[in-house]
C-alpha cells in the first residue's frame, strides 16, 4: 500500500490550522471561500436589479429598495469581488510557486489581509441588516454627505479597511516578486501573470492611500460637519470626484491587469506554443498600470470641470489604449502557428478576448469628449464596463479556476461542466449587455428605477441573459463540488503547462519545493 | 451613400435636433465603422487561428516564433495614430458642445432639486417639471409623472445656466446628444441650437436619489410667432394668478413652480415625504420623540429649515426653500394646506 502523499492539505489538520495557517496556498483558499460567498451575495443582487427593470414602473420593490439592491451590487462586486479576486485568490496560490518560492516574503501580513478583507466586509455588510446605502457604489457627495442616512459611514469604514487588505497583499506581492525568485529567474524570466501581478500590486499599493483619505474625509464631514466636499459648508462637491476617481481608474486596472496574466498563461499553455511578445505584454502591464494614474478625469467630462482638462483628460486616455491593444494582438498572434486545444479553461480566454474587444473599442467612444457627453452616465456606460470587467475578469476568473483546480485540489475539473458553463456565460454574458449599448444610444440613463415604455422590450432582453449568466455561474459552482467528490487524479502537469507550478506534485508540498529550481530559460518554452 | 444610412438608421439614436449633434452622429459612424473594422481583424484573426491551428495529434509542434519588430511597431503605430484622430475630432466636436462664455439668444435658468427641475426665463416665467400628474395613467405601478412643457424657438442659440439646490444632477437631452451636470454652489451651462421642431425628452443622469428616474421634462421646440405666443400666454396667466384667493395661489405653487407635490400628496397616500392632508391643527411625531401641533410656525419652520424636525418615518430628504419663497408666498401655501381636511 502506497504511503499517503504529504502536501499542504494534510500538513495540519482541524479547522484552526487553517485559521491560523501561514502557507500561501491555504489563504488562497481561504480568500477562494470568501469572495465567492461575496460573488453569490453580490450576484443575488444583481439578479434582483435586472428582475426589477423587468417592465416600467414598479415590479417588485419600491424605488429605495431598489436604489439599495444597486448599491449594494456595486459596492460588493468592486470592492470585495472584483478588487481582490485574481489576486488574492490565485495570486497568492501561485504567485510564489510560479517565482520558485516557498512561500510569500510577509506570511503574517498575508494572513492579516485575508483578516482584514474580513473585518471590513463584516462592517460593510452589516449596513445591510442596520441601516441601508443608497448612494451608489461611488458615495458621490453632497447626496452621500448630507442627504442620505448615516450607514454611510460604517459602509466606508468597511471599504477603508477591505482597502488595506488591498495594500497589505500589493506590498507583499511587489516584496516577493523582487526578493524571492529562484536562481536564475531574472525578471526578464518571470511568467506573464507575475509581472500582471506585479504591475497590480504597484497599484494597489501607490493608489488605494487616496482612496482610503477619501473615504476618511467622508466621514469626517458626515459626522464632524467639516467642509469639504459640501457647498453649503463651503465644501466643492467635484473634488470628491476627482479624489474617488484618482484611487477607482487605477483600480479599473487593478481588476483588469490580473485577468490578462491569466489570459497570457492559459493562450501559451492551450496553444502549447512560446509566447508571442514576452517583452511587450509584461512591459504594456507596466505602462498601463503608469498611465492609469493620469486619467481619472475622464470620468468628469460633464461634470462642470474645465474643457481643458477634459480635452487633456481625453489625450492621455487614448494613450492606454495603445499597450492595450499591444496585448490583444500578442495573444492573438501567440495561436498563430500554434497546437491550440479548445479546453474549457482555453474558451474562457477567447470568451475573454471577444468580450474585452468590445468592451475596450466602446471604451474608445467614451474616451472621446465630444461622443462622451452624450454616452456619459447612461446605459451604454453600463454595457462598456460589464463587458470590460465582468467579461474581461470574470472570465478570466472561471478560466483560472478550471485551469488551476487539478494544481490546488489534485482532481481534474470536468471539462464537459466547464464547456457548458461558458456556453451559459458567454451567451448570457451578451444577451444581457449588448441590448444596453442600445438603450445607451437611445438615451436611457444609469441607475435608473423607472424607464420610459420604449426602453421596454431592449430591458427584458437584457433581464433575461441575466438569468443565462445566473444559470452558468450556478453550472460553474456545481462543476467545483463535482471536481471534489468524483474528479480524477491530475497529476503533476494535466494539460502540458511550462511554468514552474507544473513541475510540483498536485497538490503541492507544504513548502511547494523539495529542491529550490534553478532556471534556465524564460517561461513558455514549448519546442 | 446606401451603407452610410444604412448605418445611421440602425445606431438607434433620436433624431438629431441642434446644429451640433449631427457633428456628434458623424464621429460616432467613424467610431462605429472603424471599431467594426478592429473587431473583424481581431476576432476575426483569432477564429481563424483556432481552426487552423487546431490540436489534431497529440505530439503536434507549435512554430517557435517569439516576437516580430516590424508587425509589432504597426500594430501598436497604427492603434495610435486612429485613436490621435478620434481624440481630435471628439476635440472639435466637444468645443462646439460646450461653448463657453457664449451669451444665448433666449437664456433659462435651470435649478435642479430633489426631484424636479425649475426653469426661469428672463422675464419671471417659471415652468416647473415634472407635474404630479402620472405620464402613463392606467397603470397603477409606474412612478414616473408627466413632464411640464418649456418653449424653446427653433434656429436661436438657447443657453440655459444650470444649477441645483441640493445635490448634483445632471441636464441630459438624448436628441441634442448634450449633457452637462447642474453642481450646487455652481453655475454651469447648456448651450445648443436647435434645428428641428417637435418635443425632446429631459433626463437626469446624475444619480441623485429615491426618484432619481423621474425627473424629466420636455423641451418644445417651435417657430419664433409660436415662442412669443406662448410666452404671452404664460405672463397672462401669471398675472391672472395674482388676482386669485391665497388658498389657490397656493395651491398653485404647491403644483407648480415650487414642486411641493413631487414629494408631498394631498390624498393622504405616501410619497417620498409626510402627506399634507389633515395636517394642519393636529399633532406631528418626529423621529427624535418629540411632537408638535402643526400650526403656522411648525409650516414655515419646515419650509425653511427642514431637518429642524424631522416627521418619524420619513427621511431627511428635503432641502431647505430659503431663499427660493417670499415671505407671502408661505402664507398662501399656509392658507392651501388649511383646505386640505
Amino acid at each position: 500500500m502506497a504511503h499517503e502523499q504529504h502536501n499542504y492539505l494534510n500538513h495540519q489538520k482541524g479547522i484552526w490550522s487553517w485559521l491560523t495557517t501561514l502557507d500561501h496556498k491555504r489563504i488562497g483558499i481561504m480568500y477562494f471561500i470568501a469572495i465567492m460567498s461575496f460573488f453569490f451575495l453580490g450576484g443575488v443582487f444583481a439578479l434582483l436589479v435586472r428582475a426589477e427593470l423587468f417592465t416600467p414602473g414598479k415590479t417588485l420593490f419600491s424605488a429605495d429598495v431598489y436604489n439599495r439592491m444597486m448599491t449594494y451590487h456595486g459596492a460588493i462586486m468592486v470592492f470585495m469581488v472584483i478588487v481582490p479576486g485574481i489576486p488574492a485568490i490565485f495570486g497568492n496560490f501561485v504567485l510564489p510557486i510560479m517565482i520558485g518560492a516557498k512561500d510569500v516574503a510577509f506570511p503574517r501580513l498575508n494572513l492579516m489581509s485575508w483578516y482584514m478583507l474580513m473585518i471590513g466586509a463584516a462592517i460593510t455588510g452589516s449596513t445591510l441588516f442596520l441601516e441601508n446605502v443608497d448612494t451608489g457604489w461611488t458615495f458621490y457627495t453632497p447626496y452621500s454627505s448630507i442627504k442620505t442616512g448615516m450607514g454611510v459611514i460604517p459602509m466606508v469604514l468597511g471599504v477603508f479597511i477591505i482597502g488595506f487588505s488591498s495594500i497589505l497583499t500589493g506590498l507583499n506581492f511587489i516584496v516577493t516578486t523582487h526578493k524571492l525568485r529562484a536562481p536564475g529567474m531574472t525578471m526578464n524570466r518571470i511568467p506573464l501573470m507575475v509581472w500582471a501581478l506585479y504591475s497590480t500590486a504597484i497599484l494597489q499599493v501607490l493608489a488605494t492611500p487616496v482612496l482610503a483619505i477619501t473615504l476618511l474625509l467622508l466621514i469626517a464631514e458626515k459626522t464632524l460637519g467639516v467642509g469639504i466636499f459640501d457647498p453649503q459648508l463651503g465644501g466643492d462637491p467635484v473634488l470628491f470626484q476627482h479624489f474617488f476617481w484618482f484611487y477607482s481608474h487605477p483600480a479599473v486596472y487593478i481588476m483588469i491587469l490580473p485577468a490578462m496574466g491569466v489570459i497570457s498563461e492559459l493562450v501559451a499553455t492551450y496553444s502549447r506554443k512560446i509566447i508571442f511578445g514576452y517583452t511587450a505584454i509584461a512591459y504594456s502591464s507596466l505602462a498601463i498600470a503608469g498611465v492609469s494614474f493620469l486619467v481619472w478625469g475622464h470620468h468628469m467630462f460633464v461634470s462642470g470641470q474645465s474643457e481643458f482638462a477634459g480635452v487633456l483628460f481625453s489625450f492621455i486616455t487614448m494613450l492606454v489604449g495603445v499597450p492595450t491593444a499591444i496585448k490583444l494582438f500578442n495573444w492573438i498572434a501567440t495561436m498563430y502557428k500554434g497546437s491550440i486545444r479548445l479546453d474549457a479553461p482555453m474558451l474562457f480566454a477567447i470568451g475573454f478576448m471577444f468580450l474585452f474587444t468590445i468592451g475596450g473599442l466602446t471604451g474608445v467612444y467614451l474616451a472621446s469628449t465630444g461622443m462622451d457627453v452624450h454616452f456619459h452616465d447612461t446605459y451604454f456606460v453600463v454595457a462598456h464596463f460589464h463587458y470590460v470587467m465582468v467579461g474581461g475578469t470574470l472570465m478570466a476568473l472561471m478560466g483560472a479556476l478550471i485551469y488551476w483546480f487539478p494544481k490546488v485540489t489534485g482532481k481534474i475539473y470536468s471539462d464537459l461542466l466547464g464547456r457548458i458553463s461558458w456556453v451559459f456565460i458567454f451567451s448570457g454574458f451578451n444577451v444581457t449587455f449588448f441590448p444596453q449599448f442600445i438603450l445607451g444610444n437611445m438615451g436611457m440613463p444609469r441607475r435608473y428605477y423607472d424607464y420610459l415604455p420604449t426602453f421596454t422590450e431592449l430591458n427584458q432582453m437584457s433581464t433575461f441573459g441575466s438569468w443565462l449568466i445566473g444559470t452558468g455561474f450556478l453550472v460553474g459552482l456545481f462543476g467545483v463540488f463535482h471536481a471534489l467528490m468524483k474528479g480524477k487524479e491530475a497529476g503533476n502537469n494535466p494539460f502540458g503547462g511550462k511554468t514552474l507550478e507544473w513541475t510540483i506534485p498536485s497538490p503541492p508540498p507544504h513548502e511547494n519545493f523539495d529542491k529550490t529550481p534553478v532556471l534556465t530559460g524564460g517561461p513558455y518554452e514549448y519546442r | 451613400m446606401n451603407w452610410f444610412s444604412f448605418i445611421t438608421a440602425t445606431s438607434f439614436m433620436p433624431v438629431p435636433a441642434t446644429k451640433e449633434s449631427g457633428d456628434v452622429d458623424n464621429l460616432y459612424i467613424f467610431l462605429l465603422v472603424s471599431g467594426l473594422i478592429s473587431f473583424i481583424i481581431l476576432i476575426g484573426g483569432m477564429v481563424i487561428f483556432i481552426f487552423k491551428y487546431r490540436r489534431k495529434t497529440e505530439d503536434q509542434k507549435s512554430a517557435y516564433i517569439t516576437h516580430n519588430t516590424l508587425a509589432e511597431f504597426l500594430w501598436s503605430f497604427i492603434p495610435f495614430v486612429i485613436m490621435m484622430i478620434i481624440f481630435a475630432w471628439g476635440w472639435s466636436v466637444f468645443h462646439d458642445l460646450r461653448r463657453v462664455g457664449e451669451k444665448g439668444d433666449v437664456e433659462v435658468h435651470v435649478t435642479a432639486r430633489q426631484w424636479a427641475w425649475t426653469f426661469k426665463y428672463a422675464n419671471d416665467i417659471e415652468i416647473n417639471s415634472p407635474s404630479d400628474k402620472k405620464l402613463v395613467e392606467n397603470d397603477p405601478d409606474s412612478t414616473l409623472l408627466k413632464p411640464e412643457v418649456v418653449v424653446v424657438p427653433v434656429g436661436k442659440t438657447i443657453r440655459f445656466i444650470l444649477t441645483s439646490d441640493d445635490v448634483l444632477h445632471s441636464f441630459y437631452v438624448p436628441a441634442f446628444r448634450n449633457k452637462m451636470d447642474a453642481v450646487p454652489g455652481r453655475r454651469t451651462t447648456f448651450t445648443f441650437t436647435p434645428i428641428e421642431k417637435g418635443d425632446f425628452t429631459v433626463f437626469c443622469t446624475e444619480y441623485c436619489g429615491t426618484k432619481h428616474s423621474n425627473m424629466m421634462a420636455t423641451i418644445r421646440v417651435v417657430d419664433g410667432e409660436q415662442f412669443a405666443l406662448w410666452q404671452s400666454e404664460k405672463l397672462a396667466g401669471m398675472a391672472g394668478a395674482s388676482n386669485k384667493g391665497p388658498a389657490e395661489r397656493g395651491e398653485a405653487l404647491f403644483k407648480g413652480s415650487l414642486g411641493c407635490s413631487g414629494c408631498h400628496s394631498i390624498d393622504g397616500s405616501r410619497i417620498v415625504g409626510p402627506t399634507f392632508k389633515g395636517l394642519y391643527g393636529n399633532k406631528r411625531d418626529f423621529a427624535d420623540g418629540s411632537s408638535v401641533v402643526a400650526d403656522d410656525a411648525y409650516i414655515k419652520q419646515s419650509i425653511l429649515v427642514p431637518t429642524a424636525k424631522i416627521v418619524a418615518g420619513f427621511p431627511p430628504a428635503m432641502s431647505s426653500f430659503q431663499g427660493r419663497i417670499k415671505e407671502d408666498e408661505i402664507k398662501d401655501i399656509i392658507e392651501f394646506i388649511k383646505t386640505l381636511k
